[in-house]
């Protein structure tokens, strides 16, 4: 039932004449390319990616320009995805917008995966205090409504960077992996490896960095997949009611609240084209983060052992 | 096991208040109470605007802390303050949750019984076309959050208007009830009508999420020597299916239901500002918006002992339908 450790099979590859990409990471990229929906997402995120980031190329206009001439304009040439009723290029505000939330998204998941690995394992290896700390603080943010406290906290972050929203989302994100990683880690501390590195005398924290953190590095890296997709929306949602990214900047939940107001309206794309970019990076963001526990997981039943 | 509860629930009526206390300072330290009087055309005289600060006990001047001790004080004797409409809180409390109640339980409801239906119907169908339907069709909602789900359902609801043509719309978006409507059934369909779209858009998301973990249980469930030996002794397939499988896959997921249920009541937020109900998602936002720090604790404190309930509840629960666990 064990998984094969990176260690392991670095170690084995010297002496044993295989092709190349044999490792634990050509395994995975190989189980991970035969998943038609994993493959789908990771193109399609590539090219949203580009697409937010070439895409001001595509238009002259800036996302806080306003076309006087041309208010609430519908998908033109020169408007790709029309104006609103102040003569805001939607293209223009889409395009940035999705620049700004797919680095939160990264920044993000980076942060609340990373720290929820280190406190994950921490509580768990050095039990006492620390654990009983970790526990208690974990118990008492799932108590919090965080998305409640980050409405409440949203004006000490008005007038700063849109940057804040990083760290500040990322504290209220971070509970439920660490508990998982905790429940991996006590588990995999008494195995006889870690026991072996320990009585050798290594140190806590190397032993946690070379011999824990590999171990459960699966279900850190897809949850940093899933967590980007979660960072998002949450980012948007704020955006959204207004909580979050306000003017000058603009983000996707800020572009979705401008076309939102149109929905009901004859300019009804004017929410259907950003929501529709939101709606596929989600999209694109689960099916890569769904590959990828197919593919690490050993066990799972959609990938054969090869 | 009776110390064993009690201490639990000491612990979490400890976690309560510190959260509802850091909700309460956050706030109180996050908001201008005082700019929303000044930015008034014309400003509001200052005796009048420290007068009312006074008496919401949201006076900058005053310490945080001491603040703080006068707003526990008050909680402890049951009474919650006063808004920024110097409102009672309890009063203006007592109005939106019943606004919220109203939204949510039906949504509530509908969504527990089909996400479980739906999730056991694919289990059994599994990777026939049906199955990779409804997982693709699953994909498609987790990918819409609610802010692009509510607006799109208005979307459509404007076009379905349209086409269907008539002098009162045929699908309504836009508070609870029609205040023309007569008569009880008049009523009654004027709030069903109303009811429609709010809850499409708490549902959805919730039948996604339940179907999807029911699949996975039951497919557990499914190769179990329990169910053969059911079928073996003669029931039928759907029977054995309906009473041994779907009651032994639904206990997990009961945990899920519970959580999510109760904390639907909290966080219907987005439906509640897009389709125009004046419950607790929009009073909170309000709130927020009015530097009202008394009605944001309270919303606060809500959600937090909905989390408590929603712990034991679950516990609860798993214990009357698993009859391996005694309480």
């Amino acid at each position: 039932m064990t998984a094969p450790t990176a260690a392991d099979t670095e170690s084995v590859q010297p002496l044993a004449a295989v092709p190349a990409r044999s490792g634990r990471a050509g395994l995975v990229w190989r189980r991970f390319r035969r998943n038609k929906f994993a493959m789908v997402g990771l193109v399609g995120l590539v090219l949203l990616f580009l697409f937010a980031f070439l895409g001001p190329l595509l238009t002259h206009w800036s996302p806080t320009d306003i076309d006087l001439v041309n208010t609430q304009s519908g998908p033109t040439g020169d408007h790709l995805f029309g104006t609103d009723d102040v003569g805001h290029d939607m293209f223009a505000q889409t395009v940035n917008g999705m620049q700004k939330s797919l680095i939160i998204g990264l920044l993000v998941a980076l942060l609340s995966t990373g720290s929820a690995g280190l406190l994950g394992t921490a509580a768990a290896y050095f039990g006492g205090w620390w654990e009983k700390v970790i526990v208690w603080l974990t118990d008492l943010f799932l108590v919090v409504p965080s998305l409640l406290m980050l409405i409440i906290l949203s004006p000490y972050f008005q007038g700063t960077s849109w940057l804040v929203l990083v760290p500040m989302i990322a504290l209220f994100s971070w509970m439920i992996t660490s508990r998982v990683v905790r429940g991996m880690t006590l588990t995999i501390r008494e195995r006889e490896f870690v026991r072996a590195a320990r009585y050798m005398g290594v140190p806590a924290w190397t032993i946690i960095a070379r011999h824990i953190i590999p171990n459960i590095s699966s279900i850190l890296i897809v949850d940093f997949t899933l967590n980007v997709g979660a960072a998002i929306v949450t980012e948007s949602f704020l955006s959204f009611l207004g909580f979050g990214i306000r003017t000058p900047n603009v983000s996707l939940g800020t572009v979705i609240n401008d076309g939102a107001q149109f929905a009901s309206t004859d300019q009804w794309y004017l929410f259907v084209f950003p929501a529709s970019v939101l709606v596929l990076i989600i999209l694109c963001v689960n099916f890569i983060g769904d590959g990828l526990r197919d593919a690490l997981d050993p066990n799972s039943t959609g990938a054969s052992a090869r | 096991m009776g110390a064993f509860i009690v201490r639990r629930l000491l612990n979490y009526v400890v976690l309560v208040f510190v959260a509802t206390s850091l909700a309460y300072l956050g706030a109180a330290t996050a908001f201008h109470p005082k700019d929303m009087y000044l930015q008034k055309n014309p400003p509001t005289p200052a005796v009048v605007m420290y007068h009312e600060l006074n008496e919401r006990n949201d006076n900058p001047d005053k310490p945080v802390l001491e603040r703080y001790a006068h707003w526990v004080d008050g909680v402890a004797h049951g009474d919650f303050g006063q808004t920024w409409q110097l409102d009672s809180v309890s009063k203006h409390f007592s109005i939106s949750v019943w606004v919220t109640v109203r939204l949510v339980t039906v949504a509530a409801v509908i969504s527990a019984v089909a996400g479980i239906l739906i999730g056991s119907f694919q289990a059994v169908r599994q990777y026939k076309f049906s199955d990779h339907a409804i997982t693709f069709g699953s994909y498609i909602i987790f990918a819409m959050p609610v802010f692009v789900l509510a607006p799109l359902l208005k979307l459509v609801a404007v076009q379905v208007n349209k086409a269907v043509g008539g002098n009162t719309p045929l699908l309504q978006y836009q508070g609870e009830i029609d205040p023309d409507a007569t008569g009880f059934w008049g009523q009654l369909f004027s709030r069903a009508d109303h009811l429609l779209l709010p809850t499409i858009s708490l549902s959805l998301g919730l039948i996604a999420f339940y179907s999807r973990y029911q699949r996975g249980q039951m497919l557990d469930v499914l190769g179990s020597d329990f169910l053969r030996t059911a079928r073996a002794k003669g029931l039928s397939k759907t029977r054995a299916i309906l009473k041994h499988g779907v009651r032994t896959a639904v206990i997990p997921v009961m945990t899920l239901v519970t959580y999510s249920t109760i904390l639907t009541f909290a966080g219907a937020i987005i439906t509640e500002r897009v389709f125009g109900w004046n419950g607790l998602g929009s009073w909170f936002t309000d709130a927020t918006n009015h530097s009202d720090v008394n009605s944001v604790a309270v919303i606060t404190l809500f959600s937090a002992v909905l989390v408590l309930i929603a712990g034991m509840l679950s516990d609860i629960i798993t214990a009357v339908l698993d009859p391996r666990v005694r309480l």
